[in-house]
Parts: structure tokens; sequence; C-alpha cells
């Protein structure tokens, strides 16, 4: 087997040194009615680099890649062109085979992107402090959503109803079993549930959850509901599915959004089918020992030379055990280097031109597409993302899109199942990666379909 | 196209430092100090060329963002080395024996970061329709029979993110069985030895949690657990082999005591790797297990994940799985059953109301690590899966006979131990621990062994060397440590200031905690 170095020899001396006659008297705890004479029944033995290639090559093609065809989707997922020096590098093997840094002397590479990517984070999204990063951003929206249950010692957490439905069933499932109570709303393509949020703050409330731009790309000022919050001592949980919107509108923090969290994906990481992503988490320097995950901090050797260390740990589990403020242990530090290497590349400039690129061409599609005979346009505000209601219920159209070659959205009838006012809705992203060509197809095709 | 950076590469000049071995520059030959972004990049460079916006009407909601952010950039050349400077002050698998007790440091691969790379998996969106998807869906599928054979369990849940994600799964199963039949149940009893993230997620999902006593050759108590079992305890979480590094014997019996009692066994299945294609934990009576992908199957771990940690299941808490999951129809179709469709998908085909408990995560778990699992699984087959246990076992022992005689190793006695072999302090000098042995080892090349962990013995080092070592590394892993051992049995002083040649000598944690730096504070200009 070309993983296992032994050879038979090495392992006949090897059980010599070990006093062990044999491999299975290192298995004698194992009862013997439980241990396996023989490899598993029933599956297959071992093959070769070669066929397992053509295994995975033979079931990739299955699938229609996004860069094969015209591609629109979002909804918490966006496909954006990621530089070749990013893959490159997080395919070194010193940051790819590493662990988590728990020995800073001989991790000091894994530890400075992490503190600088803490630092990217929090300046993106206009807050003091962010952690290592997080699962992903429905993982991360619930856990600051606990977060904020610990902070104002209350339990009732409001929802807009423009938090992706995803993200509020993750939400939901952890609410049962911790005993939170969320008050949720469907979303309407009239508006925004604004006054609806600000209207259920009460003295009970733990937080508000908004997210910006919400599922259906609307944008709006969260400045008013800020105020709201602080007046009832609520917090204010502010989620961000597509960073790339932060290089052309205000960060949540600068608005007054007291926890800031959001998913990555977008930067570095690739549609990857849902995962691996990265969540991202930022807050206030206040609540800084409330907060789950790792923390990145400097310091200095022994020598007096500036260090990085993982720090605050008495917040975690591996010292708190049962006390911790989340279960949670490891973070998704591949793809929070291929974030920070991604953002780096971009810097301030080219985030905020490819911001710009993003929006305009949506912008230009938005307008081109609601032209067609029974499209109507939903938003009056987004970024590179907006919703459109059909003649039709939008979940067939997408299925009839796609056997035209043509990935053209979500259908909100996916995302809101049974909901009778959302079935004729559907949400486009336009980002840099769609080609004259790639627009031109899903108007054509769209028309064919409404036809 | 954007002007071209003309700012150049900005290295940290040098100060006049003082002793023999400084240098103009802080560097020494390969071994090259790196400052941050913030710090050598501006707000004006970019490493990326972009098509220019077309003109069109700005629709932001007057939220147009007019404050600076602050990010640094730098062109690809500087990025490419600052990176790659970083990676350099980084100990990896790729470099040497990587002996992190409970974590798992094997080979990665590379054969698995190709597969996982083809565009038809990479490059596709969790929300394309199904028809779209039918070869990713297929991965999924086929890692899920992989596991559910290879543990010899009913069902599997393949959406948890990470090994304590996969136990918040399996802990919600048992609550979610626990309400459907309508029993209050609300301990969970978790031994001594378990990680932390084991009382943490019971803590969690609304638990009270107790601990469990162990014997003293590092077994979980069966006489002490039985003794408190009743009609108050939801289960236990047991991990096997546990974190001593040995199998739990009586692990058939727990279950049945437990089942007896009314409640249900969780295992911890990040050690899973010691047992895989030897013993099935279906048929010692487990109710749900997670499996690290990142530590049984190989996938990285990338300087701390990302992870994955699909959760095996009992046909009793099958029904409570969370959503979504794949299934495989007669027509040959594989459907992503979601919310949308998932209760006429349960009674069309299982004749019965959907029992989810929910959705754990946005979209369907950790596709990327799927694909590199699986083909660690092909690779190896059910034949190469057993000498990967065997051999992950027969080096742990090698470690563990060649190093008994220096270092006191508390379980010895009781037989062979699993995948890792534990040892202690006891002995050392006066003023001696387990911390600079690690940071002997360190000078020696090599990454130190898990320390203080487990709780259960005085200053613990365990040591997984895994299957992908050869004799040769062994040896020289052997050797190192052993003499490592001996300076802090002799007290050796120049142990006490260890490590002396890695990149950093030893940190001030206490400061770290003490005043919080967690994001560079500066202002960056635009150069």
């Amino acid at each position: 087997m070309r993983y296992l170095p032994l050879t038979p020899d090495d392992r006949a001396e090897m059980l010599g040194v070990i006093g062990a006659g044999s491999i299975d008297d290192l298995f004698v705890d194992v009862p013997e009615a439980a241990r396996l004479s023989g490899p598993v029944p029933g599956l297959p033995l071992r093959q070769t680099e070669m066929a397992v290639e053509r295994h995975f090559a033979n079931l990739a093609r299955k699938n229609k890649a996004a860069s094969d065809h015209p591609f629109f989707l979002g909804a918490g997922a966006y496909k954006h062109h990621v530089p070749a020096s990013v893959d490159h590098l997080i395919q070194r093997g010193e940051f790819l085979t590493a662990y988590t840094p728990y020995q800073p002397e001989i991790a000091q590479g894994t530890l400075q992107v992490l503190f600088e990517f803490q630092s990217q984070v929090a300046r993106l999204f206009g807050c003091d402090v962010a952690n290592a990063s997080m699962y992903d951003g429905s993982t991360a929206c619930w856990e600051a959503i606990g977060m904020a249950g610990r902070v104002t010692r209350r339990s009732k957490a409001v929802l807009s109803s423009g938090l992706h439905p995803h993200y509020v069933s993750v939400a939901k499932t952890m609410a049962r079993f911790t005993g939170d109570t969320l008050d949720t709303a469907m979303p309407s393509l009239d508006g925004t549930d604004m006054d609806r949020l600000i209207g259920a703050i009460d003295g009970e409330t733990s937080c508000v959850v908004v997210q910006y731009p919400d599922v259906l790309g609307r944008i709006e000022d969260l400045s008013p509901l800020a105020a709201a919050c602080q007046a009832a001592g609520a917090l204010l949980i502010a989620v961000v599915t597509e960073p790339v919107a932060l290089g052309a509108i205000k960060a949540p923090g600068e608005m007054g959004a007291d926890i800031v969290v959001g998913e990555g994906q977008s930067l570095g990481v690739g549609l990857q089918f849902g995962g691996p992503y990265v969540g991202l988490f930022a807050t206030r320097d206040k609540y800084v020992r409330q907060m789950p995950g790792r923390l990145c901090g400097e310091t200095v050797d022994a020598s007096g030379k500036r260090g990085y260390v993982l720090t605050l740990s008495t917040r975690e589990q591996h010292i708190r055990r049962e006390k911790a403020t989340s279960n949670i242990c490891t973070n998704s530090g591949l793809c929070a280097l291929a974030f920070s290497i991604h953002m780096t590349l971009l810097g301030e400039r080219g985030l905020r031109d490819l911001a710009a690129l993003n929006h305009a061409r949506a912008v230009q599609v938005a307008e081109r597409l609601a032209a067609i005979p029974g499209v109507s346009l939903v938003n009056d505000s987004f970024f590179n993302e907006f919703t459109l209601t059909l003649p039709k219920p939008a979940r067939g159209v997408v299925h009839e899109l796609a056997a035209k070659g043509v990935l053209g959205g979500v259908s909100l009838g996916r995302l809101y199942p049974g909901e009778a006012s959302l079935q004729h809705g559907l949400v486009i992203a336009v980002t840099e990666v769609a080609s004259d060509g790639d627009i031109d197809a899903l108007e054509q095709a769209l028309k064919e379909v409404l036809a | 196209m954007t002007a071209p950076n003309t700012a150049g590469w900005r290295p940290e000049m040098g100060e006049a430092h003082s002793g023999d071995d400084a240098t103009y520059t802080g560097n020494r030959a390969l071994m090259l100090e790196e400052r941050l972004i913030f710090e050598i990049g501006d707000t004006a460079t970019t490493g990326v060329d972009l098509d220019p916006a077309p003109a069109a009407p700005s629709r932001l909601g007057g939220l147009a963002r007019s404050t600076p952010i602050g990010l640094p950039g730098l062109s690809e050349p500087e990025t490419v080395r600052h990176y790659t400077r970083l990676s350099r002050q980084n100990y990896a698998i790729d470099l040497g024996l990587f002996p992190l007790g409970s974590c798992t440091m094997k080979h990665n691969p590379r054969l698995n970061e190709a597969v996982a790379r083809m565009k038809g998996f990479k490059d596709v969106h969790p929300l394309q329709p199904k028809e779209t998807v039918q070869g990713a869906l297929a991965v999924i599928n086929e890692l899920a029979h992989w596991l559910i054979k290879l543990t010899g369990m009913h069902a599997v849940a393949m959406t948890p993110k990470a090994g304590a994600h996969g136990e918040l799964c399996g802990i919600l199963c048992i609550k979610a069985a626990l309400e459907a039949r309508g029993d209050p149940r609300d301990v969970i009893l978790v031994p001594e030895s378990a990680h932390g993230t084991n009382p943490a997620t019971a803590a969690f999902a609304g638990f009270r949690v107790e601990n469990i006593p162990a014997t003293p050759d590092g077994r979980v108590d069966l006489a002490a657990l039985t003794a408190r079992l009743g009609p108050d305890v939801a289960g236990v979480m047991i991990t096997n082999p546990n974190t001593c590094g040995l199998f739990e014997p009586q692990m058939k019996e727990i279950s049945e005591a437990v089942h007896a009692a009314g409640g249900f066994v969780y295992c911890d299945g990040a050690n899973f790797n010691a047992i895989v294609g030897k013993v099935r934990p279906g048929d010692l009576g487990v109710d749900a297990m997670h499996i690290n992908l990142h530590k049984t199957f190989s996938t990285p771990h990338g300087g701390g994940g990302p992870g994955s940690g699909p959760v095996v299941l009992s046909e009793a808490l099958s029904p409570f799985a969370p959503l979504p999951y794949t299934a495989r129809t007669a027509d040959g179709v594989i459907h992503l059953i979601e919310e949308a469709d998932a209760e006429e998908f349960e009674r069309e085909h299982f004749g019965k109301p959907l029992n989810s408990f929910g959705r754990m995560t946005a979209f369907h778990g950790q596709m990327g690590m799927f694909t590199r699992a699986l083909a660690y699984i092909l690779s190896h087959g059910a034949d190469g899966l057993k000498q990967v246990a065997e051999d992950a076992v027969l080096n742990a022992n090698y470690v563990l006979r060649s190093l008994e005689g220096v270092l006191d190793a508390p379980f010895a006695h009781s037989g062979p131990c699993m995948h890792e072999a534990l040892f202690t302090d006891h002995g050392f000098a006066e003023g001696f621990s387990t911390l600079d042995v690690a940071k002997g080892l360190i000078d020696e090349g090599f990454h130190p062994m898990t320390v203080y962990f487990p709780l259960v013995v005085h200053g613990a080092m365990l040591v997984e060397p895994t299957e992908t070592e050869s004799k040769a590394a062994l040896d020289q892993f052997i050797g190192a440590l052993r003499s490592v051992a001996l300076r802090a049995k002799q007290g050796d002083p120049a142990l006490k200031s260890a490590p002396h040649f890695a990149p950093r000598r030893r940190l001030d944690e206490t400061q770290a905690a003490r005043k919080p730096v967690l994001a560079w504070k500066g202002d960056l200009t635009g150069a």
C-alpha cells in the first residue's frame, strides 16, 4: 500500500521489540467476538492511484460546473474569480499539513496569518475585534445569538425575515434544545420588515438578527435598528453572506451593529458544493471574553521578539469543559488562509474596484431582465444580487433553464417551500465572472422559458 | 488596467543589533523574518487586475461606503513572498513526524487534493438543481455507504462540519429521541479522560454533565457507571479507544447496561483510526459516533481546520438525523432531501412522518473533505484500512516499549496500547516539566506530542505516531525523546530555556492574555 512505509521485515522486527507474537496480540482488549478476522465484508479492496482518479473523473463529469455554464446562483454562496496564487499558497505543505498552533514557537506562520485575518475581518466589518474563524456563516450566526444571550442574560432573539432561511433553520434547531425563543417571519416581496423588528424589541430581547444585504438582495440602513436595540439593552447582530459587498456599502459596525458575522466563502474559498466554508465573527472589544472560537493575540518571546499565540483560551472547551462559551474546537484555518490571501491580493483598492464592477454589472442585468414581459424587479436597492418575480413558479423555471445549459439563479420556491406568495420569486446573483455572452444567454433562455 | 505598483518590495530596514549572532536584517540565512501585511502593504496597491466597471446608475440605497476600510494590498510577487516566508515558520507533517496524540497527524495523500480540485466538485454551487449535481451527490452517497459498512451502523448524518459539531449532532439525536417518547432524562455521563468538547457539547444541548471515574488501569469503571445509571440518565459519552490510548474492553457491557437503563450510548470516534477495519462500533452497541474525516481518513488539518464530522447512527436514532440528506431512489436518481421535500419523501419511502431534528448548517456539509476522504478510502480498500489500524497500533506500541524504561508509562503494565502511547512527568528533576520536554523536542526537529492531556495523569505526554511513519523515522524520534527525557531527569538547565533554534523562543502567553492585542490597530496610508 503506497501510503504505508512499514515493510513485512519491519513489522516482524518491531513485534519482536514489543514482545508480541502477532499483530492480533496488540488487539487483545477488543473482545474476540467483535474482532474481524479479515477485511470488512462487502467492501472493495485497495486500488491504484490511477483507478481512483478515473473513478472521480467519471463522477465529476456528471456535474455541471459553474465555470462551464452561464452561472447566476448566489443565496449564500457566490462565485468569484480566485487568483491562481491563492490555491498555490494554501497548498504549501507547511500550511496544508500543519495543525492548530498549540506550539507557537514552530507555528508562527499560521499564527501571524490568523492575526492578519482577524485584523482584516475586523476592519471589513467595522468592528474592534474578530476571531480566527468559525465553521461557516450559518453556525457563526447561531453562535452570535448564543453570545448575545450570555452578554444580556436574556433569551429572546428577533430574526429578520430577510435572514437566509437556512440560517433561520439552523437557529431554530439549536434554539429548540437550548430553550431560547426565536421571533421569526416569512419575507415579503413588498418590502423589508424593519418596522416589525423595531416593534418586537422588548425587555426580554437578547438580540435582533438582520442580514445585510438580505436574502433577496435588499440593502437597508441599520442605524435606526441599532438605536432601538441599544435603547432596550439588546444587541444588534448583522449577518453578511457576501463580504465583497462591503467594498461598496457601509460596514455594519459603522451603523452600530454589536456583533457582525458572515460567510467568507466568496473570497478565496470557492463554491465546493457548500463546504468547507469559513465563518467570520467580529464584535466590540468589551464583549471579547464572551466570544466563541479561537483567538490569536500578539505577544513577545523570551528574547523580546514580537510573536503570536492562541490566547484567552479560558473561554474554550479544552479548559472550561462544560462551562465553555461554545463547544467549538476546530476553526476553518485553511479557508481563513485562502480568504486572507485573496483579501491581501485585492487590498482596499482591489476590493472597492471589484465591488464596483459587481454592482454595475448586476444593475445592467437587472434592467435587462426586468424588461422581459411579465418579469419585474422586486428590489429598490441591491449590491450584486436581486430578486425577480416571474409570470410562473420559479422552481420549474430553474430546471428549464438548466436544461438549456444556463444555471440561472435560486428560486424562492426552493428556499421557502409552501409559501405561496414567494413561489414566483427568482434570486439572481451577478459577479465579475459573468461574461457578456453569459448575460446574453441568460436573457435569451429566460425569454424562451417564459414565452 | 490599473496602474502598476510603483512601491516595490518594502522589507523591514535593519537595526544595529549587538551580539555575535546579529545580522543587519534580523534574518538568518534561510530563516527570514516577515512583517505584517499592514506594515508592508498599503491601501493603494493591488495584486489583482480587473476590468473597469461599466457605466451604470448606483442602486445601493444611499448606503455607499464613504469611509476608508484600511485594508492593505500587495502585488502578486509580494503576496507570494509574504505567505511563502510565513509558511516556513511552521512545522508540518510534510516536514517530519508530528506525534500529536488524539489529533492523528498522518500523511495527507496528494491524490486527494487533486481529486477535490476537479472542477466538477470544487466549482459547483450547493443550490444547483439536482440533475446538474448527480456526481457530487454520488460522492456523498458512496462515502456514506463506506462509513456505514465500516462501523456496522444503520445510517449516517453527513452534514456536521467538524468533530465537535458531530458530537452535537449525536447528542441532539439522543435528545430528540427522548423527546419523542416523552422522556425527561437530563443527565449525560462523561469519563474524566474525555475530550473537553464532550462535556461542552452535552452542556450546550441542555444536559447536566456528571463525571464517571476511571479504574487504576485507565478504563471506565463499569461498576461505578452501572451504579449511577437510572431514570434521569439520558446517556453516556465514551471515547473508544479512550484518550489514554486504551481500548475499553467492556464497551459491550457498558452499552448493554446503559440500554437496559433506558439510555443511549454516544461514542467519541476521534480515535477510530486505531480500529478501522478491525472492529465495528455497531457490534459493540454504540448508538451514535462521529468520525473525524481529518483524523481517520487523512483530510488535511490545514493549520486548524476545516474538519468534517459525519455521525453514524443506530436504527433507534436514525429517524432523528438532521436535514438535508441524500437518498438514491429506484430510478437511480440521487435526491438531496431538504425541508422542501422531506415530509413528503419520508412518508412515501419510509411510510412515516418526518422526525428529523432539523438543520445544523446552511448547506450539505464539508463536500471538499468528502472527496478527499473517499479518495483515501478507495485507495486503501477494506484490506488497506485494516492494515492502517494495525500499523498505527504497531507503531504506538513500538514507541511505548522503546521508551517505557526512560519515561513513566502509567498504563504500560496493563497490556498493549492502541494507536497512542501515554507517558507522565514522574521522575523528572525538581523544577522540570512536560513543557520543557516538549520544547526540547522542538530543538530536535520534531513537533511535540500532546501535552497535559488527558487530565487523568500528571504532566501527560500523549504520543501518536500514526501508520504513515517509517521505522527509521520512529527510531530517530525515539532516540530524540529518550535524549530529551534524560535531560529532564538530570535537570539540564539548558532545557528550561528551549527551544533555542526555533523561529521564536518561548512566547509570553500571560502577557497575551492579560493585555490582549487581537488586531492591528494602526492607520494605513494610500502610500
